[in-house]
């Protein structure tokens, strides 16, 4: 069991000193140690850090309402899609390919595309010969839990350091509308009762773990309709068991993949819906909100994918020096937590202290807050072209701080542009992602899109190029403040009538 | 009497470790039962493992030629919304 002092949130959650990686400040420094370079875990690490997925484990041991096990196209980049399954052996080589070529690259993960768990045997041998080969490497599995409790003492073995179940319910009824059927004692089980013994397994799974010290991260995928009222109950009941993480993502659901829910008209959350749960959440626990729902062979940064890189053809011949690339790794990533180090320090000029600002005004007139999205290729600071961004991070600035809220991807789904017809432009399309943000800030924006944003009530912001995000934010809202645009909400109905 | 494998399987491994008579086979472009080998599972499991775990409808058949996962059987997607729905993504 973790026996670990926990730490109390303190007086430095705003942006000024470190911002949203003190999302996870009151997790106890133990943790703090482990997920500080983690990219999906920490959301300052994500600016920073690489990640790697290895396909090696195609079978599955259930059905979730969501999957359809037929589809590998290399357009799209939902989870559980692949190009190219690895055996252990492939997957070892690519992993320490990789490795040597990204020297940001700390974590390895599988993740699919079938349940890592359900192929204990190509998932435990990859995982054996990492920890020999790349021991700087942190390995991390993620399932869903039926196979788990079985698996933990093999998974201590190879020192995993994090473990992620997909927890969608607690309530077997709710997972009778997800799950449609598991394999269980050589049996095919269907409805409630194979929900029952899912769920089961996953809580036993999730204790287990948590009394041998293995950081869990819970997933939840949010259907709305289905358990978006039941998710809040979920994050309560695995934080009480010991989750340090609760991970709520939205439902990708389109006729076009093919699943149960796309082809019977099951729709996904909007972006407020999901921002509203993970805030409810909030309360309970840590939330991830800067997940990209990564493919079960991602290579790169989060939101990258230089997977096309690293295929089987182009490293079989590789030749690399373990040692050399893990002593690489070493110096680069001592130089990125130099930098991180920095840029946690007040930066001059364009630091707007927002304590002030909130000090400035009495709470009932407070200035609304604002949604403003960024075009950034990483690093923590705002440096890519607006034409080039294929997501954006969206922060909503207020008068308390800078709050990181999600990531909008543009072309999150396979839509057809380019090779399968007519769809709608790239342009439209971004627009349509940043729905509700009223400032976009990116290195440079060409003349076209810069009218259409602003048709759109976007407000494209070039101003800041190269400069730390949150910084940038907070100097834009106090631009917005200065101008008088941020007037607050009117006064509710019932208030005038009274 | 044995099962076989057609078109459509996905090569996703999970029957492969099931089968008790390693019968299975991991062929190009798909995996194959070789029939010589397979006893439908008959005095080992109540249900026969590879069509237990497969979860792709149609692709495993019985000995008489008959699917065991019949479609709809396993994703509850009736039949007849998947074919609307394909001529719908079709016809865009």
């Amino acid at each position: 069991m973790l026996e670990l002092k926990v730490q109390t949130q303190g007086g430095c959650a705003s942006s000024g000193c470190g911002g949203s990686a003190d999302r996870l400040a009151h997790l106890p420094e133990a943790i703090r140690a482990k997920v500080n370079n983690h990219p999906c875990f920490s959301e300052d690490a994500h600016h920073h850090y690489a990640r790697m997925h290895v396909a090696v484990a195609p079978a599955c041991n259930i059905q979730c309402h969501y999957c359809n096990r037929k589809y590998d196209c290399a357009n799209e980049s939902r989870p559980g899609v692949v190009s190219e399954l690895l055996t252990s052996d492939q997957a070892v080589k690519k992993v320490l390919a990789v490795a040597a070529t990204i020297p940001q690259m700390t974590v390895l993960g599988i993740a699919g595309p079938g349940d890592p768990l359900a192929n204990p045997e190509r998932t435990l041998e990859t995982f054996r010969q990492l920890a020999e080969k790349a021991p700087d490497i942190r390995l991390c599995v993620s399932t869903n839990g039926l196979a788990l409790p079985d698996l933990v003492d093999e998974l201590c073995q190879y020192n995993i350091e994090h473990v992620t179940i997909t927890i969608n319910c607690v309530d077997p009824d709710v997972g009778a509308n997800i799950y449609p059927w598991i394999f269980w004692n050589n049996r095919r089980i269907k409805g409630r009762k194979a929900a029952e013994i899912l769920i089961q397994r996953q809580q036993e799974g999730l204790e287990k773990l948590v009394a041998r010290g293995v950081l869990v991260k819970v997933n939840s995928v949010l259907i709305p309709g289905v358990n978006d009222t039941h998710l809040q109950e979920v994050s309560r009941v695995v934080k009480a068991k010991g989750a340090f993480l609760h991970n709520v993502m939205p439902l990708i659901a389109e006729p076009e993949h093919g699943t149960f829910y796309g082809l019977m008209g099951q729709r996904g959350p909007t972006s407020a819906e999901l921002t509203a749960l993970q805030d409810a959440c909030a309360g309970d626990m840590a939330m991830m909100r800067h997940c990209r729902q990564c493919r079960a062979d991602a290579v790169g940064m989060l939101g990258e994918d230089r997977g096309q890189e690293f295929t089987l053809d182009k490293i079989e011949h590789l030749e690399i020096d373990y040692d050399a690339a893990m002593q690489r790794r070493a110096e680069v990533q001592a130089e990125i937590e130099a930098k991180r180090a920095a840029q946690r320090q007040p930066t001059g000029a364009t630091l707007v202290s927002l304590d002030t600002l909130k000090r400035q005004l009495p709470q009932k007139t407070e200035p609304r807050p604002v949604l403003m999205a960024v075009a950034t290729t990483g690093g923590g600071v705002i440096d890519q072209h607006f034409g080039h961004a294929r997501e954006f991070l969206i922060y909503e600035a207020s008068a308390q701080d800078v709050r990181f809220i999600g990531v909008r991807k543009v072309d999150l789904y396979c839509t057809g542009t380019d090779t399968c017809g007519e769809a709608e432009t790239r342009l439209e399309q971004t627009i349509r992602a940043l729905d509700g943000c009223e400032v976009v800030l990116c290195a440079r924006i060409g003349y076209e899109p810069w009218g259409r944003l602003e048709a759109a009530g976007i407000a494209p912001n070039g101003e800041h190029a190269l400069e730390p995000i949150e910084d940038a934010i907070a100097a834009v809202y106090r631009e917005l403040l200065d101008a008088g645009r941020l007037a607050p909400v009117a006064a509710e109905p019932e208030r005038l009538s009274a | 009497m044995a099962f076989k494998i057609i078109e459509g399987c996905v090569n996703c491994w999970a029957c492969a470790p099931l089968c008790p008579s390693q019968a299975i086979v991991a062929a190009k472009p798909h995996f194959l039962i070789d029939a010589r080998q397979c006893t439908e599972c008959e005095g080992e499991y109540a249900d026969p493992q590879c069509a237990s775990i497969c979860p792709i409808e149609g692709v495993i058949l019985d000995g008489l030629g008959v699917p065991v996962n019949p479609p709809g059987s396993l994703t509850g997607i009736p039949p007849e919304r998947l074919a609307a729905a394909r001529a719908e993504i079709r016809a865009r």
